[in-house]
């Protein structure tokens, strides 16, 4: 079975202007979700406790609530967690009293309104812990951009580079976008899938602009930008649209049967391929064009490039 | 713990009608078996309703790999808590507190010394991370800098005036404040990890984290609070000397003890009478390792300079009486819960005399205790390092799992790799035909040298674990599929299909190598910075890279060669 029967042959550079106004539409959107509602932040980033308990039968949110509330906990977020008979209780972290102490009287409350409850799970994370992993993902973000800039640079011609490295950037706005818009709880786990896309949406372009190098050296005459970087992206359509389903599948069976944890997680990935291999696709190469790449950029970087040399 | 209560234990879990494997002991403990979580909870709970507060219940799971594979020295993949149930514990160590505490020590020592040597002085305080000393005009300056100063090189002196009189100030080196910091951390993770033994835990994990927290993991631990209140004690030593004069034996047996004297309990259940006053106490203990002296084993003590005057005045006076250390622990009590010692509200003292030795010589801050084993040294040297006043910590992080979410957990993560990994072998079977289900036996290679792998090196296996296994699959086709599409192209431009196979790999490689990369930037990041469960995903993504590259390169080409490569007359290829 094949779908790309024939090397097609789409003018992604010529149609670039449709897709760069659809992005800034796209890019628009989430930025102003993420000013406007926010994101939804798990307790560790803002700390606080969450417990999670199932009960014998059908769980009652509004009277969960009500023996909340009477333990004084009235701003406590009730929700279901998987099925009819979890539920989920979070509370922020209260000035000044102990984490620790604040567990223990949710639990009491729950256990008095309905003996029968069992605790699942809880986390406890104390407000200077909260900072401290937020401090750390932040971190771990930077690390892995810049990491993966000096990557792209050192092997990379520049032009191309910061076309990849935008398109990078790109991608997890978008994310946060969808994030803000639902309201999925943002915690470590999303962040990690967050990170991994990003590594991920790099994977295509840098495999695109590895072909647009080979078909620069494969060409005898002279070929124009625009040619030249239209090829490379139309003959690595089918292997791009290929690796984005085989990873989709898989993330998608994570999604459903993961368990209700990883539902952040994978979808924060489904969404995170879905937009990186478009923006691999129409912004990576559409960029390194706007940047004024030429030919002779290439050649100029081959000089110095002994793998290139390597190649039949 | 005696066959008497295993006697009683199991009854319990027949009357309950709860069927169980075997039981056994192991050290002073016993263990239970059972075939499956909700067993294993009902008998925990049946057990703390006939006896609550008795005995201390942990759950763990036992390995049920074949014995031969364990003799090899193989051991089953580790699991994070949160497939395994248990607590997660963060503990913050207050280190100013620590170095507040140092610097209050050097300000008395001072006060002491400045004493004794007639150094006349108006004040000795402690202010900020220093300690200034305002010395009375006319008093020596460089007595009292040499009395300060000792020979000690971690003190920096600075000297100044203020209204005619001269004024010393102390200030700790940066190398003594880190010292400070890691004996403020390895003290308490020495002491949690004593209290851990006592929790009966199996594979608990003890460690530093960062500059000033310890994190501890129990698996299988289901109340965290009673997990808490028995990590939360607090420990202290005493040093007091043995009453000669009476006989403890007569004072157990008739219940009255001589005034100025105390009973009390050795570790081995000998009594034993202690003078009332105490010599030194665990907070004037700077010191105490376990070593050799005079070719047995001794643990050397270190007080601070007040105790040492003490210590020299009570051997100069009793030479060839013995001497002995008290460890007491203080831990807060829940309802019902019987207490082993001295009980006074809601808090447990238990006292236990841990050594009785004869003062053989005169001396004061440092002397040796010996007359031990080299075992016995050893468990000396840590009870009084526990007992040492160590550095207030604080609970600030705190993460429980049930059991049976545990179990949920493994399931669900199970279930996610089994249907992710067949719809993908699926699509590369449709979709590459023969060439395709080369590839999914290479995934299969994949994912074995990858279980493998986190097996050997121990590496926890978490649910994002899992959830980085999944992806590893997905992301080990697009190296496969970027062979394939490779071929394809060289086949449909009209190469031979011998040509198109070299083509396909030789062109991909430095593709996909660059590809992984990146993903292995982005890996190696969440390791660094990530804790916990996510760490658990970056060491399965990471390695993912590592076997889905080996595999798809070596193994795919091994595969391809070996079976078209050789055959003359090839038409076309099946992919």
């Amino acid at each position: 079975m094949e779908f790309f029967k024939r090397t097609p042959n789409i003018d992604f550079i010529g149609k670039r202007h449709y897709t760069y106004v659809l992005t800034a539409i796209l890019l628009a959107a989430s930025i102003l979700l993420l000013a406007v509602r926010g994101l939804n932040f798990g307790i560790d980033f803002t700390g606080g406790v969450v417990v999670e308990v199932s009960y014998p039968g059908v769980a009652d949110h509004d009277k969960a609530r009500a023996a909340l509330a009477a333990a004084g906990f009235e701003d406590a977020q009730v929700q279901s967690f998987g099925s009819s008979r979890d539920l989920m209780v979070r509370v922020l972290p209260p000035e000044g009293e102990d984490v620790n102490q604040v567990g223990a009287r949710i639990q009491e409350a729950l256990r008095a309104d309905e003996p029968q409850v069992v605790v699942r799970r809880t986390e406890l994370v104390g407000p200077q812990v909260g900072r401290d992993l937020t401090e750390q993902g932040g971190l771990a973000l930077l690390f892995t951009f810049l990491g993966i800039l000096a990557y792209v640079a050192f092997r990379f011609e520049k032009k191309m580079a910061t076309g990849t490295v935008l398109a990078a950037i790109h991608d997890p706005i978008l994310i946060l976008g969808f994030f803000a818009a639902t309201q999925m709880t943002f915690d470590l786990s999303v962040l990690a899938a967050i990170l991994a896309v990003i590594g991920y949406s790099i994977n295509d372009s840098v495999v695109i602009f590895d072909r647009v190098r080979e078909v620069l050296l494969g060409t005898r005459k002279n070929i124009s930008t625009k040619d030249m970087l239209n090829l490379a992206v139309n003959q690595t359509l089918s292997r791009t649209v290929m690796t984005s389903f085989s990873t989709l599948f898989v993330v998608v069976a994570l999604y459903v049967f993961g368990g209700e944890t990883l539902k952040g997680f994978s979808a924060a990935i489904i969404v995170g391929v879905i937009v990186g291999t478009y923006s691999s696709i129409f912004i990576a190469a559409a960029l390194a064009y706007d940047f004024k790449l030429k030919p002779q950029d290439l050649i100029a970087a081959k000089k110095s490039d002994p793998e290139l040399d390597a190649l039949p | 713990m005696g066959s008497e209560g295993e006697q009683r234990i199991l009854g319990v879990l027949q009357a309950n009608q709860i069927p169980y494997n075997t039981s056994y002991f192991e050290d002073d403990r016993l263990v239970v078996r059972f075939t499956s979580v909700d067993d294993q909870i009902r008998a925990r709970d049946a057990i703390s309703d006939a006896a609550p507060g008795e005995y201390i219940v942990a759950l763990t799971s036992a390995s049920r790999s074949p014995r031969w594979l364990r003799v090899i020295g193989l051991k089953p993949m580790a699991l994070g808590l949160d497939l395994r149930g248990g607590v997660h514990f963060m503990y913050e160590v207050d280190m100013a507190a620590a170095i507040e505490q140092t610097l209050q020590r050097l300000a008395q020592d001072v006060r002491t010394q400045l004493r004794k040597e007639r150094i006349q002085y108006q004040a000795v305080t402690v202010r900020g991370e220093s300690v200034e000393v305002l010395l009375r005009p006319g008093a020596s300056v460089d007595a009292a800098r040499r009395v300060i100063q000792g020979d000690d090189p971690t003190i920096i002196l600075t000297e100044s005036q203020i209204d005619g009189a001269t004024q010393l100030v102390a200030t700790l080196s940066p190398e003594r404040i880190k010292q400070r910091q890691d004996l403020a951390i390895e003290q308490n993770v020495t002491t949690l990890r004593n209290r851990i033994d006592e929790l009966g835990v199996s594979e608990p994990i003890v460690a530093r984290q960062g500059l000033d927290r310890i994190v501890v993991q129990l698996p299988g631990v289901q109340d965290p609070n009673q997990a808490i209140r028995v990590l939360g004690a607090t420990a202290t030593v005493e040093f007091r000397l043995v009453d000669e004069a009476n006989n403890p034996y007569e004072a157990q047996q008739t219940k009255r003890v001589p005034v100025g004297s105390k009973l009390y309990m050795t570790r081995e259940g000998a009594p034993v009478l202690l003078k009332r006053e105490i010599i030194a106490s665990g907070d004037q203990l700077t010191d105490a390792i376990s070593g050799w002296s005079e070719g047995r084993p001794a643990v050397h003590v270190t007080l601070d300079s007040r105790a040492g005057q003490a210590m020299l005045k009570t051997t100069t006076e009793n030479l060839g009486r013995r001497m002995a250390v008290v460890y007491k622990e203080t831990k807060r009590l829940e309802e019902g819960e019987r207490c082993n010692g001295i009980r006074s509200g809601n808090q447990c003292t238990v006292e236990e005399v841990i050594s009785v030795a004869t003062i053989q010589g005169v001396f004061s801050n440092r002397f040796q205790i010996t007359g031990l084993m080299a075992s016995e040294a050893n468990e000396l040297a840590l009870l009084l390092r526990a007992g040492s006043l160590a550095t207030p910590i604080f609970l600030v992080e705190q993460r429980t799992v049930g059991p049976t979410l545990g179990q949920d957990n493994i399931k669900a993560g199970m279930m996610a790799l089994a249907i992710g990994a067949v719809l993908t072998f699926a699509f590369l079977a449709v979709y590459y035909r023969t060439f395709g289900m080369v590839a999914n036996v290479v995934l299969i290679c994949n994912v074995i040298l990858l279980v493998a792998l986190m097996s050997l090196l121990q590496a926890a296996l978490t649910l994002p674990g899992i959830a980085g296994i999944v992806l590893t699959i997905g992301m080990a086709a697009d190296a496969n599929i970027l062979i394939y599409e490779r071929m394809r192209e060289e086949l449909r431009n009209g190469n031979s299909p011998h040509a198109a196979i070299q083509a396909g790999f030789d062109k991909a490689f430095s593709a996909i190598a660059d590809a992984n990369i990146t993903t292995l930037i982005a890996g190696i990041a969440l390791f660094a910075f990530g804790t916990g469960p996510i760490k658990g995903f970056a060491v399965t993504l990471v390695l993912g890279i590592f076997t889905s590259l080996f595999t798809a390169i070596m193994c795919s080409r091994v595969f391809i060669d070996a079976i078209w490569g050789r055959r003359r007359h090839l038409k076309t290829l099946p992919v």
